[in-house]
């Protein structure tokens, strides 16, 4: 299995749109690259799946290593374990719903789906990155395309939004640039199996431990750093809204594990009392400022700051089942909010309206849009059945191991927010699906099209598998999340 | 004798020959066509660009006043790409103006200055290309004729610059007086570090930074920029710099070695203060060409980073940046050149809307600028990592964190032009422009050579192996 065709595959489908002058060409083109790099991650898992049948143990498999810039030790080095194929594979599923969804799009649109499937294409890469160097850049190679599509096609207060966003996120990466920096020069090295297997100083992990996950927690929405999400995500077209909440912000949880919780678990502990402090914040605030919203672009935005401190406080927690229970999150999150973003696009292209106030009533007109609008809102809320649920728990078990008082407190305070939670999705859902309605023009209008329905499908089903079924989600994560735990355990003491 | 003279000055000898060319259509009876004589010189830039990478020899001659090295005949190489670039670029300027055999032989001779300054071995060789790169271009900075604008950019330049070049040559005499020698050979072994030789040596550094507009010796920079013609502008931010940079890394390298934690500290000091200043000037600039400015005084602090890394890989990452400096500044010139040239119109509203009446030319600057912004895949991004990288060398984690903020801020102004051109609306855009072959075959060179550059890592291995 050659991992390169994760970045081939996109790069070519970006390149055989530029020359397409039709619509329907653009379209066809972009389908059948997002069904292919579906396609191809399916591929992944089974041949994954065979290999560790096989007996191969390695912490990483499919390697592939080239030289890029020699005198510099950079490599252009890929492989993957369970938690980066759960990530990529949730990639290829939001991907492909995001090209259906946006097939109405006739604005520019050959830019629109050049941009999008170049933004999958750095996604890809950053998960399948194995050298510090490679994975910087397919995390920065992202800022162009996001911040055209939001500036482009978005809504609102685009320009501001964009602008905001690209510099936050490159702010992020600065501190990144930073925290890399220092590895490299105590190391000598970008490469992440080498790094992990020397023993960075305490003190230059202390030092530098602050910049890698700052940086990156930038990205996964870190209290105080959270405030480029909910203006990004609402101003953001809706395929770019998927692609921001459902991936990118996935880019940060999994930078956090992986290069600064992995690379410097002396430092993790360390820190973690704060990390836990922050995701507490953050998943109450982000709460409770979801319950003032109106618009249910930006409750669900809001609600991301909130569902995204889960995967930090896991992180903070550090023990194996709270990790299991953050990567778990990460997709869970990535799935639902995709999909709730997709729903909430599909009502706003037909009632042009994204006011909680100003809808009602909407399962009388569109009832497929509406049980998909529920079901997103009740795999938020953690109801058992949905990933949502699967993926809480974990963490709240998890951060139950750890004995003390302060740990038990931080859990208690994330397991409150659930309650705030269920206050603001039924209360969105009771007004603007059940009740009655509001808007006698909205009576005229259709449901759901075919490329909708599909898109939908697509990620219910993923919500569904892991609620139904966690074991296989966490059977594919776990030999991952326990070598960083016995990283962390081992070079702890 | 004869033979060794013609392959280590091969460069200088072809450009002196163009010269001679012109000089000698100038003088003829008949008149050459704009368009024909802009061709044969872009032709024989080709052939002297061709010239550069065959019969690699290095050696001495004059007495070793003038030396030439691989490397160094790369990056003579680098800056006639530039000049051919800008050449090609300026054709739609050119091809109506009244002067074009002045224009060139005056450009070409501070080419050739420039060639000089790079192979001197000598402090006083130095100063003579300098001189003659220098006062050329004050001439040239007076060639749009009937512009008020661009006399008085030529005044200030020239003022400036004879300003600047009286501190080199006044640190120059003192360190002939403490050390006795101006060979640059010679002169690390002389060097103690007493206070008479750390103050000739700051006044070398203040010419230095006149010339690169560093700051605080940055003031010229923007009326000037701002005066001149779009091609002068860009040969100026370009390869003017790019010379001067070039001969500053190697000299400080090898000839104030001794002294490298006197420099050490003043090129932190200065690169920080470039860094911010040239940022926080370049957010408010409404003009492109003066935005342009001080954003190339931003990147100048950037590659003062790299210099202050003292290692193979700092020179070597220097020498990269300037490549890519060449294909991104002169890709977002290209364009300014051209809209410019066609539309008059220079101002930062002006290109609101942009990307509805000209697609083609919106890329290309959106590019040039991302890759000025440092954003992946463009060559930028590891122009200034390997910059930063070089720089975080020393240990001096302060410095690359104040540089990676920079960045950000920089971005932010780049941005800002990506934005009026892609979403702001405008009721007067610019009309479509037509771009000949040339400007566009620039173009292509430019944005090849920003896509290519970074992605592949022969350029800067090969640098690398030059600077080993």
């Amino acid at each position: 299995m050659n991992l390169s065709l994760l970045i081939i595959v996109p790069l070519l489908t970006a390149l055989c749109i530029l020359p397409l002058k039709q619509l329907k060409q653009i379209r066809a083109v972009s389908l059948i690259g997002a069904f292919a790099q579906l396609l191809l991650c399916f591929v992944l898992v089974y041949a994954y799946i065979q290999q560790r049948k096989n007996g191969d143990v390695g912490t990483f498999l499919f390697e592939d290593n080239y030289i890029w810039y020699a005198p510099l030790n950079i490599n252009y080095h890929i492989g993957v374990d369970g938690i980066s194929i759960a990530m990529i594979l949730l990639t290829a599923f939001v991907v492909i719903a995001g090209v259906l969804v946006s097939w109405k799009i006739e604005k520019l649109s050959k830019e629109f789906f050049f941009l999008l499937i170049f933004l999958s294409l750095g996604a890809y890469g950053f998960f399948i990155a194995l050298d510090l160097f490679t994975l910087f850049f397919f995390l920065e190679i992202a800022v162009i395309p996001k911040f055209l599509l939001i500036g482009i096609w978005g809504s609102g207060k685009k320009e501001y939004s964009a602008m905001k966003l690209a510099l936050m996120l490159m702010g992020g990466s600065a501190l990144v640039f930073v925290g890399l920096a220092g590895i490299y020069f105590n190391t000598n090295s970008f490469d992440l199996l080498q790094i992990a297997g020397t023993n960075i100083p305490i003190e230059v992990q202390k030092l530098f431990f602050p910049f890698a996950f700052l940086g990156f927690g930038i990205f996964t929405a870190l209290f105080p750093f959270h405030t480029w999400v909910p203006d990004g995500h609402s101003s953001a077209p809706t395929a770019a809204s998927m692609f921001l909440a459902g991936i990118s912000m996935k880019l940060g949880g999994y930078g956090c594990l992986r290069v600064a919780t992995y690379l410097m678990p002396d430092a993790a502990h360390e820190y973690s009392t704060l990390i836990i402090v922050l995701a507490c914040i953050a998943i109450l605030y982000g709460a409770f400022a979801t319950m003032m919203q109106t618009d249910l672009k930006y409750i669900n935005a809001y609600s991301s700051v909130s569902h995204c401190g889960f995967v930090l406080l896991g992180i903070g927690m550090l023990t194996k089942t709270a990790i299991d229970g953050a990567v778990m999150q990460m997709v869970s999150h990535g799935l639902m909010t995709a999909l709730f973003f997709a729903v909430i696009g599909m009502i706003y292209d037909r009632t042009h309206t994204r006011q909680v106030a100003q809808l009602g009533g909407m399962m009388k007109m569109m009832p497929f849009i509406s049980t998909v609008f529920v079901i997103a809102g009740l795999c938020s809320l953690g109801l058992p059945g949905f990933s949502g649920f699967v993926a809480e728990m974990t963490v709240f078990m998890g951060s139950w191991e750890k004995a003390d008082a302060f740990y038990r407190i931080a859990t208690i305070i994330a397991c409150a927010s659930i309650v705030v939670t269920a206050v603001y999705i039924l209360r969105a859902t009771g007004k603007a699906i059940m009740g009655p309605v509001v808007n006698n023009e909205h009576l005229a209008l259709g449901d759901a099209n075919w490329n909708e329905k599909l898109a939908a499908g697509l990620l219910i089903v993923g919500i569904v598998i892991i609620g139904i079924a966690p074991f296989l989600l966490k059977d594919l994560i776990e030999p991952g999340t326990e070598i960083i735990i016995n990283k962390v355990a081992t070079l702890g003491k | 004798m004869v033979n060794e003279f013609l392959i280590l000055m091969k460069q200088e000898l072809v450009i002196t020959f163009i010269i001679f060319v012109l000089l000698f259509i100038k003088l003829g009876k008949e008149e050459l066509k704009n368009e024909t004589l802009i061709n044969l010189v872009n032709i024989l830039l080709t052939l002297n660009l061709a010239s550069g990478f065959v019969f690699q020899q290095s050696g001495r001659l004059f007495g070793d006043m003038f030396q030439t090295t691989e490397l160094l005949t790369f990056e003579k190489n680098l800056l006639n790409l530039g000049t051919l670039i800008i050449s090609l670029q300026s054709y739609n300027w050119l091809k109506d103006h009244k002067h074009v055999p002045e224009f060139y032989i005056l450009l070409l001779s501070t080419l050739l200055g420039m060639f000089f300054m790079i192979s001197s071995n000598n402090l006083l060789m130095f100063y003579l290309g300098l001189e003659l790169s220098t006062i050329p271009l004050a001439a040239l900075a007076n060639f749009d004729l009937e512009k008020r604008r661009s006399s008085e950019a030529a005044f200030k330049m020239i003022i400036s610059s004879a300003f600047s070049s009286g501190l080199l040559l006044f640190g120059i005499s003192m360190l002939y007086g403490s050390t006795g020698t101006l060979s640059l050979t010679e002169l690390p072994a002389h060097l103690t570090g007493d206070p008479l030789q750390i103050f000739s040596f700051i006044l070398l550094i203040a010419g230095f930074g006149f010339k690169i507009s560093a700051v605080p010796f940055h003031l010229w920079t923007a009326d000037v920029y701002e005066g001149s013609p779009v091609s002068v502008t860009s040969y100026l931010s370009v390869i003017s710099k790019g010379a001067i940079l070039f001969v500053m890394v190697s000299v400080l390298y090898n000839a104030f070695l001794p002294l490298d934690e006197s420099w050490y500290n003043m090129l932190f000091l200065i690169s920080v203060l470039t860094m911010i200043i040239g940022n926080l000037f370049a957010l408010r600039q409404q003009n492109m060409k003066r935005f342009l400015a001080f954003s190339s005084i931003a990147q100048v602090g950037f590659i003062l980073i790299g210099i202050t890394g003292q290692s193979a890989e700092g020179q070597a990452s220097v020498i990269f940046f300037i490549l890519i400096y060449i294909f991104s500044n002169l890709a977002a010139f290209g364009v300014i050149n051209l809209v410019s040239a066609v539309t008059g119109r220079e101002n930062l509203d002006d290109y609101k809307g942009f990307y509805k009446t000209n697609k083609g030319l919106s890329w290309v600057l959106a590019i040039a600028l991302f890759s000025l912004g440092g954003i992946p895949p463009t060559a930028g991004f590891f122009g200034k990592f390997f910059l930063l990288l070089a720089g975080a060398g020393k240990g001096n984690y302060l410095l690359i964190a104040i540089a990676a903020l920079n960045m950000v801020i920089s971005l932010y102004y780049y941005l800002k032009v990506i934005k009026a051109m892609f979403m702001d609306a405008n009721d007067n855009p610019i009309e479509n422009v037509k771009a000949g072959w040339s400007p566009k075959l620039a173009m292509i060179i430019c944005i090849g050579g920003i896509i290519i550059t970074g992605l592949a890592s022969g350029a800067y291995q090969y640098i690398h192996s030059l600077v080993k």
